[in-house]
Order: C-alpha cells, then structure tokens, then sequence
C-alpha cells in the first residue's frame, strides 16, 4: 500500500473527507526524492517562448536539454519553423573550465548571420551562471552588431519551478512588447495570450473571434511571430488562456499600457463560449454581441447532439485529471460533466491556493485534490476511486495503461485539438474510443478489479439475505 | 513519397558551425538511468535539477512505453550554493520510504559536478547515519552532461556498478555479457542464445522486463526483472567477460575492472549485427564452452544465407546514411557492407578520436569512400546529403525528417523511436536480427521503387 511521504500530506486533500477549511499547501518546490512529474525552470519558459516561430532559440549550456526538447510539442506554425529546429552551444568540459562566453558569442553570430531569424532568444541552463558567463553582456553585444533583438532568457533549471520560468519567459516577451510601444490602438482588437497552437488550436480561435468581428493583433505565442509581437500594446484586451504562464505578462502590459486582461479557457463547451461571450461583454458593442450569439449557437447545436449521444454511453464513467496548469482542470471538470462522467481525482503540477479552493467548490463529495503528484499517488488514488479513465500527459500515460485505465492525451504533443467547440467534439470521441476499446476485456488488471468486485457483491448479497431473513 | 512542405529556412552547405543544431547525441544521465534500470530492484535518481529526471522519463517512456520512475535530488538555489548533501539524503529517505529498492543508482549531473559534490561523501555520511538499519546498495556514477554522450554515462553506471557489487572467489565457469546499450529485443535473444548454449551468464544491464513488461495485475512500484545483485557478486569469479562495442577496447570500463581487480579475462567483440559479427560472438561462446553451436542457429544461419543471396540484387550499389551511437553505426555500416549496400555517410554525434577507423575496419567491399565523421548533428548531415546519392537511411526516428526532406525512405534502428509503436522490440543482433534488419531494409527499397514507378506493379 502506498504511504503519502509526510512532507506531502499537506498536498493531498478529499472532499468531505476532510475539514473544508483544512489548510492545503502547493506552490512550493518538490520534495526531493518524491518523483514529481514537473519539470524544470527551463521548461517553463521554453514552453512559452519556443512557439514564436521566425525566432532563433538558443540553449546556452550542455547539449541535453536542448536534445530532449527537439520538436517534442506539437506547435505548429503557418510560416517559418525556426522553432522547430533545436540549437545548443553545447557545452563540453572545457568550456565548464574556462567559461562558454566565447563559444555563444560565434554560435549566436554565426546562427543570426545563416537563419535571419528575426529575434534571438537564448536560454540559460543550469551551469551558466556557476562558470560564471555573462549571457546578459553577449547578448547585448550580438544584438548591436546584428541589429535584432537578442533576448536572454534566465531559465537556469534550478532557479525555481516551472513557474519561475514562465516568469523569465514573460520578461523576455515583455522585452519585444516594449520596442512597438506608443503606437494607436486598434478598435475591436485583442491579443490572445497562453495558446500555442497545438494542433492548430490557435487558428481555430482566431477563426471564432473573426467570426465575432473581433481582430486579433497578435498570438502569444501560439503561431508566434516576432514583428506580431511587437505590435501587441495596440489591443484593447488581453484573453489571457494558461494563465498560470501567462497572467505575468499580462499584468505588465495592463500596468504599462492600460489594457486590462481577462482569463478565459477554451476547453469544453461552456468555458469556450464564456470565453467568447466575456470578449464580446467587454467591447459592448451589439454587432460583436449578436454574432458571437450567433456563433456559439450554431456551434453548441452542431455539436450537442453528438457529445449527447456520447453521454448516453460513458454516463457514469469515473476521471482522474493530473495537468500541468489547473485553469485547464476546471474546464476538464465541467467538459467531463457534459459526458457525465465524474472527477473522482484532481491535480495539478503548479496550482496556486486560490485555483485549488475553486477545485474544491465545483468537485464532488469524495473527489481527492492533489498538488504535485507522483505515480506512486497517482495510481494509489485511480485504484481506491476506481477510475475508469486518465487524463494527463506522456509520463501518466504508462500508469494508467499499466492498470487497465483508458486515457486522453491532453498534452502538449497532442495533434487533434481539444480546444474550442470542434475540439470538445475531438475529446469525447477520443475518451469515448479509449475506454471504449475491446483491448480491456484482457487487462489482468481489470479482471483482477472485476472479480473483487464481484465477490463483494456477492458478500453483500449473503449480508442482506441474512439482515432478512 | 508525399509532399514536403517547403520551410522557409535555408540550408548552408558544408559551413562548419559553433552551435550544434539538431544533435544526433543524448547527455550522460539518461544513459545512466536507463542501465540501472536494468539491476534488479534498483530505481534510478539523478543528482540535479528536477528537469534532468524528468525529460529524461519523458524521453525513455516515449521509447519503451514503459514507465520509467526516475527520483532527483531537487537541486535549489540553496544546492548551488551550499551542496546538495541535504538534497541528496533526503532523497534517499524518500525513496528508499516510498519504494524499499534493492539498490539506489545514483547519477550525477553538469550541475552537481560543476559544483564540486562529492557524492561518495555525502553516500558515506548517509550511510554512518543508518547504521542500524539496512540499507539498499548505493551505487553512484560520475555522468555529467558536457563530458560524453548518453553512452558513455550508459557505460559508467555499468562500470560503477561492477565496481560497488563485485566481489571475489573461487573461479566459477559463469561468463559475464556486458551488452552495451541495446534493445529489450536484443536482451532477450542473447538471453536465449546464451541458455542455449547451455551457459551459465549474468548479462548486466537487463532491462528486457523492467523496460518491455506485461500488462500488470496490481500496480508494481519498481516493475519486475533486471540482473539480480547476487548475480552481480559473483562476476568477480567468472571466467571470462565479454563486452560489446570496439571502442571500448583500451578504455577503463566494467570488462577492464574485472579483469584488472579479479582476473577475469576481458574480450571486446563488435555488436553482432550481420553475419561477420555474429559468428565472431559465437565463436567466442564456442571457445569459452568449448561447445558446439546449437542446430538452431546453423539453420538460422544457413536461412539468413540464403535470404541475402535471394535479395542480393535489389540492394547491391545502393547508398546508405547511417547515424547513432558510435559502436551501433559501426556495426550497422559493417552489416550494409557485407549485403553490398555502400554506407557513404556514417554520422555519430559522439567524440571517441576513433570513429573513423572503427568505421572502417569493418567494411571490406566499399568501392567508394565513405564519408565518415563524429562529433556531427543532423542539420550538417542534411546538408552533406544534398551533394550524395542517397537511396536509404538507417536510423533512429529523429533522422524521419532527413527522410522526409531527401525523399528516401527510413529504415528504424536503435535508440529513440519516437514516431513508431515497438522500438523496443525492434531486433538488431543475431542471425535472427540480422534477418529482420535485412527484410525491412530490403523491403524499403522494394517499396520505395514500387511507389515511384507509374505502373504500379504487384509482382517484383
């Protein structure tokens, strides 16, 4: 039986089980040793950064996180795929001797000169700063000979959590936010902020604001480009989706220029129209209103009849959510509701205390809220709330297979959206074909759950026949 | 073949940059984590930052389909700072709490090397601190990120491991197999080559359950498999070792320890890929058994003879990109040679100061000179490839865009396959490999002519 570490406990919490008022910790470091899923401070800012796509994105240290991150994420782009090609200085033993200042001084030069990005961005890693590399000052030196932005990144791996990386990354944007400053604003005209064009994703919301008559000034960074950038400070308001990476920005470009932002998310029918509908509230113009009614109208009614026909068979199924942000675990919980299929686990890798109190609202009695979790939990919690179903990333992916639980990749490698109306239609009938699958009938883990099963329903039976008679 | 969306990036030919830009190369911890994987209840922690565990799993998951739990000590500011001996312990705590393993395999990292960690102290502190209590084997591995690729940290958890296990004794008639980084597939043929030849063997690592298992009854915290640490004691007292991979030959790894603590009589063979190859591996079980090769393997020897003379036309002259690990490509190039395929780019993006020659000693039949370079990545390959021929790549799946872009088809071989279901499986050695390898390549070409041609013929 797995046994919750004790630095952990505060991180784990049952509805109803337990005091509402219970204090819940997150937000803090993983406990060593404990296997957490979250990644690193460069992987947080690489996750916002590397979807602009005519930018050169450099990794300044040893070759590894720059080999592990090679086109690993579904980001796609309707121009230049820069982004899609990975750079490293590639640090050898030598360099950690003497320094890598030189080495990223001829990588970057050489880099710019061959690609003609129109930005540079170079990550710094882990051993940076301990050989005691100035990034700041080649930078600056390459972006004077060059004559592009060359933006460093302080991402080194140990700084923090993810969420110190999306917090460089957001600096860094800000950076390129700042050279279009002063410009007039655009009427109508939004920024949508935290998608990254998985899947196309970013196209299919930019195609709905179209619709509402809305314009988009530019994508960050889904589909990113760098001039696109530059021009932001000229929308109206900022949609901020992935807020936990991209609320940082946001809150600069409100404090600089005045826009305010609102935090949407595209996942599930309601959080998509809402997202839709808070847009059109905020301009207050009856033209955008009535299309955007039209808009949803016409999708909701395209689309419910299927996701009601989906409901009819997976009505009562049981979820286990584990997601990198938890703005994408509420949608899941209400997406997964419209099936009606319950959320009998929760969690998220970087939740902060008001996102989890929300959790605890719209849960149901019983459902286990997790912050940080490893497969040791994870699989504990799916076999004591007998889940039928996972949704997660690459590395929960073999848990739940192991023991006989169906799962949606909700992920960034994903190539189906599951964002917007169309991507609510992708994810029922992506559940619906995991767990509806004829591969389970010879999972020993199933038989094992189905047999328990039915010695308890069998001994529950003898009880009552003995209550009775 | 389809159709290519054109990138707006250009292509600089043969300019020889700084950066490395797509790298055909993983770093030392990952090599690390998955040879211990491979020791029987012993679960991998990397001594770093939280990331390098963490791409690491995402990466061998993707790979295996497996899951891999691979603990980090969670370097901070603190860490970097002051050590990371607290981290260090508490980790161990947790994990040895959590998953009571049989052995903690300890990898280090750029970070903790660049710092100056002396891991064997803060091991012996932890250990002076348990002293009434029983402890799982602790073995730790030197593998830093910016000294050597995946392979030489594959290598080093091995070396480590043979070092903190082995002991010695009576000799034993045991024959130890240090494969080298290989599929579970491979573990597994040479497992039956070896029980069939009636040999007693500790192969180290083994990863052939661990990271290819079944599907599971109850939730496993470390899965099942993996050389047993008893099997490990006793490879002081075998009588003889062999290792695969020739550019171990001269270097201080596992094989030279035990021959150099305990006598044991080391022999580098190449990876047995190809018909050459694999007789010199059995040989060499002939003439430590002093038994004679199994029937089974005359007959798959003389079907795999017979199958290349069958298909010798459609391959004969073709041109071949090879890239991988050093001693794979090596193996892989000399395969080509023997069934007449011309491999006129060997790439690795490994530095071992002998490629060339490793490369070169196995191919007998090249009419022209290969183009053979190390310390190399993909977009310089590309590049390379548009003044060549080119009727065939052999890779691993991070060379699909290479294939993508010259309109030739990719053979899948190796370590990661990340756009494909079963890499795992995917056999390279033995007679039985060799045939495997010899359909598909045979059947690529086959293929790739049948989808070119206009006519659409069904019979070849």
């Amino acid at each position: 039986m797995v046994e919750i570490l004790k630095d952990r406990k505060k991180q784990v919490f049952q509805k109803g089980a337990e005091k509402e008022d219970r204090s819940f910790v997150c937000e803090k470091p993983s406990l060593a040793g404990s296997v957490s899923q979250r990644a690193c401070v460069f992987c947080g800012s690489r996750v916002v950064l590397y979807p602009i796509a005519d930018a050169l994105h450099l990794v300044h240290g040893p070759v590894g996180c720059a080999a592990y991150t090679w086109d690993i994420r579904g980001s796609l782009s309707s121009g230049p795929e820069l982004h899609r090609l990975s750079f490293s200085t590639d640090l050898r033993e030598e360099e950690v001797i003497y320094g890598g200042e030189k080495k990223l001084y001829a990588a970057l030069t050489e880099l710019i000169k061959a690609y003609t990005p129109k930005a540079a961005f170079v990550y710094a890693t882990c051993i940076i700063g301990l050989i005691g590399d100035d990034v700041q000052a080649v930078c600056k030196k390459v972006e004077g000979e060059q004559g592009i932005p060359v933006i460093p990144v302080h991402s080194e791996g140990f700084r923090g959590t993810k969420k110190d990386g999306y917090k460089a990354a957001c600096e860094a944007l800000f950076r390129l936010v700042v050279e279009g400053g002063g410009q007039p604003g655009l009427p109508l005209s939004i920024n949508i902020l935290g998608d990254f064009n998985l899947a196309g994703e970013t196209w299919l919301i930019k195609e709905y604001y179209r619709q509402m008559g809305i314009q988009v000034v530019s994508c960050i960074t889904g589909d990113g480009r760098v001039d696109e950038i530059r021009q932001s400070s000229r929308a109206g308001l900022n949609v901020v989706q992935c807020s936990g990476s991209m609320t940082q920005l946001a809150k600069m470009m409100e404090e600089s220029y005045g826009i305010p932002f609102k935090r949407v998310s595209y996942f599930g029918i309601e959080d998509t129209a809402e997202a839709l509908y808070s847009v059109a509230r905020h301009f207050n113009d009856p033209k955008v209103m009535r299309k955007t009614e039209e808009l949803v109208r016409t999708e909701v009614q395209r689309i419910y009849p299927e996701v009601q026909r989906f409901r009819k068979v997976l009505e009562g199924k049981r979820a286990a959510i584990y997601v990198g942000g938890s703005f994408k675990a509420f949608s899941l919980v209400k997406a997964l509701r419209h099936l009606g299929i319950g959320t009998a686990i929760v969690g998220s890798q970087t939740g902060n205390p008001e996102d989890y109190e929300y959790l605890k609202e719209i849960c149901d009695e019983g459902t286990i809220i997790v912050d940080d979790t490893n497969p040791l939990e994870l699989s504990r919690f799916m076999m004591e709330q007998e889940v039928d179903l996972l949704i997660g990333g690459v590395k929960e992916r073999p848990i739940a297979y192991k023991m006989g639980v169906a799962f949606c990749d909700h992920n960034h490698e994903r190539k189906t959206a599951l964002a917007g109306f169309e991507g609510m239609l992708n994810f029922c009938r992506e559940v619906y074909s995991s767990l509806m699958s004829p591969v389970w009938q010879f999972s020993p883990a199933r038989q094992k759950r189905a047999s328990l099963r039915k010695v308890e329903d069998d001994r529950h039976e003898r009880d009552q026949r003995v209550v009775l008679s | 073949m389809k159709e290519t969306k054109e990138s707006s990036y250009p292509e600089i030919s043969s300019q020889n940059f700084t950066a490395t830009r797509n790298a055909c190369k993983l770093c030392a911890p990952l090599g690390a984590s998955v040879a211990f994987r491979g020791l029987e209840g012993c679960i991998p922690l990397i001594h770093g930052s939280q990331g390098c565990s963490t791409y690491i799993r995402r990466y061998v998951i993707s790979h295996f389909k497996e899951p891999i739990d691979i603990a980090s000590s969670n370097f901070s500011e603190q860490s970097a700072i002051f050590g990371g001996g607290d981290n260090l312990k508490t980790a161990l705590d947790n994990l040895i709490r959590q998953y009571r393993p049989e052995a903690v395999g300890i990898a280090t990292t750029c970070l903790s090397e660049t710092i100056g960690d002396d891991v064997g102290m803060y091991i012996n502190e932890y250990r002076k601190g348990k002293k009434d209590e029983i402890l799982p084997a602790i073995i730790h591995a030197p593998t830093p990120s910016y000294r050597g690729t995946h392979l030489e940290g594959f290598h080093e958890a091995i070396k480590a491991t043979v070092k903190a296990l082995a002991a010695g004794g009576p000799r034993g008639r045991n024959l130890n197999i240090l494969p080298g980084f290989l599929s579970a597939e491979d573990l597994r043929q040479l497992k039956e080559i070896l029980s069939d030849f009636g040999l007693a063997y500790t192969l180290l690592p083994d990863y052939s359950e661990t990271l290819d298992g079944e599907s599971w009854a109850d939730y496993q915290k470390l899965s099942a498999g993996g050389t047993p640490l008893k099997a490990i004691k006793d490879m002081g007292r075998a009588q003889a070792t062999i290792q695969f991979g020739r550019s171990l030959s001269g270097l201080e790894t596992a094989a030279a320890f035990l021959e150099e603590k305990f006598k044991v009589p080391a022999m580098t063979l190449g990876i047995p890929v190809g018909i050459r190859e694999t007789d010199r591996f059995l040989d060499a079980l002939r003439d430590v058994t002093g038994l004679a090769l199994p029937q089974k393997y005359e007959k798959e020897r003389g079907r795999l003879i017979d199958a290349y003379i069958d298909g010798h036309k459609y391959v004969f002259g073709k041109r071949a990109v090879v890239y991988g690990e050093a001693d794979f490509v090596a193996a892989l190039a000399s395969w080509l040679d023997e069934i007449g395929i011309v491999p006129v780019l060997c790439a690795t993006g490994a530095c071992t100061g002998k490629f060339k020659e490793l490369v070169r000693s196995g191919l007998k039949n090249c009419r022209e000179e290969p183009l053979i370079g190390e310390d190399t990545d993909f977009a310089s390959m590309l590049e390379t490839c548009r003044n060549l021929k080119v009727d065939l790549i052999v890779g691993h799946s991070k060379g699909y865009f290479l294939s993508r872009k010259l309109g030739v088809p990719l053979v899948r071989v190796g370590f990661p396959i990340h756009d494909r279901i079963g890499g795992q499986r995917i056999l390279h050695v033995g007679y039985r490999g060799t045939q495997q390898l010899f359909d598909r390549v045979v059947n690529a070409l086959i293929e790739a002519g049948q989808e070119r041609s206009a006519v659409g013929y069904s019979y070849i």
